[in-house]
């Protein structure tokens, strides 16, 4: 175990030396941490902006903008800080990231489809709050 | 090289696989870790659907627009963001193999995760002080309870980090250390992702609705 370290250790520190080009690119560089930070900020600024301001006159416009922004700012953090790629673990990592997120699409669209047509089916005292909501 | 880099239980093509993903496959850690995130990216679905279900439902108590100061939630939000930013300073410096600057990058993201941690708990406390507490609605329930659950994945990364701060300090940039450090950050970008959502979904559209 501990020799095995030592190895390990060794081999960290002559990559470390020899190979430091390619361990920044796998762990990302300097200048990909920026992209993502500096996208991650626009991205987080226009929606804070169009519902602090007020911009669009449409709420569904806006919450369509919102969430499409919050979308691609999450794959902004995936790719750039989580360092996401198809090829790192083999593809593994990439595997049970899709199956994640098949099984959270599941959950959230199922249980809001679910909740929100029962409400509508088998509370009829409350279709009127339902016909109220915003 | 070759010899060296070739463990046992990696196949026979294990030095081309390792030239290409550096140290990542030489143990399971980091895929099992990316695991665990995953299976805590499903807590974190049900607690939205759960908040998307039930977050109408005001009981003739407050909305989210009488509650929610976006101001706060900016200054929140950029907190997190700068402590990832540094996190991943300390990532590169720790790549560069400069122990001291890595541990002041360290430093720096944990004082961002409490100034973000301490602006929540300011948050909660208003809320709470105002009567909306979590008992007032089923929307506030769930708000406290999805927004809670991150915060306490910020305070237990934050402990996480300060544990690996004295690791780093007592025995240096080890192999075992550098593991660490790598899930630290996962879990940490990972809780930024989890507040996008969050931020997105309970505060900007529940202003806006």
């Amino acid at each position: 175990m501990s020799s095995a370290n030592a190895h390990n250790h060794h081999e960290a520190l002559v990559h470390g030396h020899d190979e430091h080009h390619d361990d920044g690119a796998a762990h990302g560089s300097f200048k990909s941490y920026m992209i993502g930070f500096l996208l991650s900020v626009v991205l987080t600024a226009i929606p804070f902006w169009l519902v602090m301001g007020e911009v669009l006159p449409s709420k569904l416009a806006t919450t369509a903008i919102i969430l499409a922004f919050a979308l691609v700012q999450i794959v902004v953090h995936m790719v750039f800080f989580l360092h996401m790629n198809t090829s790192s673990e083999g593809g593994w990592n990439m595997l049970a990231l899709i199956f994640t997120l098949v099984l959270v699409v599941i959950t959230l669209a199922g249980s809001l489809w679910v909740m929100f047509h029962m409400n509508a089916n088998m509370m009829p005292a409350s279709v009127h709050e339902m016909r109220n909501l915003p | 090289m070759s010899a060296t880099a070739h463990a046992p239980g990696l196949a026979g093509d294990a030095s081309r696989f390792y030239l290409k993903e550096e140290h990542h496959p030489q143990n399971g850690t980091l895929l099992g870790f990316w695991l665990y995130l995953m299976s805590d990216c499903l807590v974190f679905a049900v607690l939205f659907a759960m908040y998307g279900v039930v977050g109408h439902n005001y009981a003739a108590g407050p909305a989210p627009k009488d509650l929610f100061y976006l101001e706060l939630v900016a200054l929140n939000t950029a907190m997190l963001l700068f402590s990832s930013i540094t996190y991943g300073f300390a990532m590169l410096e720790m790549a560069r193999n400069r122990k001291r600057a890595t541990l002041i990058w360290l430093a720096i993201t944990g004082l961002f995760g409490l100034a973000f941690l301490g602006i929540e708990l300011y948050e909660f406390h208003h809320l709470i002080h105002e009567g909306a507490g979590p008992q007032r609605s089923a929307f506030l329930s769930a708000f406290f309870t999805l927004v809670g659950t991150h915060g306490l994945h910020v305070s237990f990364g934050i402990v996480w980090l300060v544990v690996l701060m004295a690791q780093v300090r007592k025995h240096g940039l080890t192999v075992v250390n550098r593991r660490r450090l790598s899930c630290l950050s996962l879990f940490w970008h990972f809780l930024d992702v989890i507040w996008i959502g969050v931020f997105t979904y309970v505060y900007l559209m529940g202003v806006l609705r």
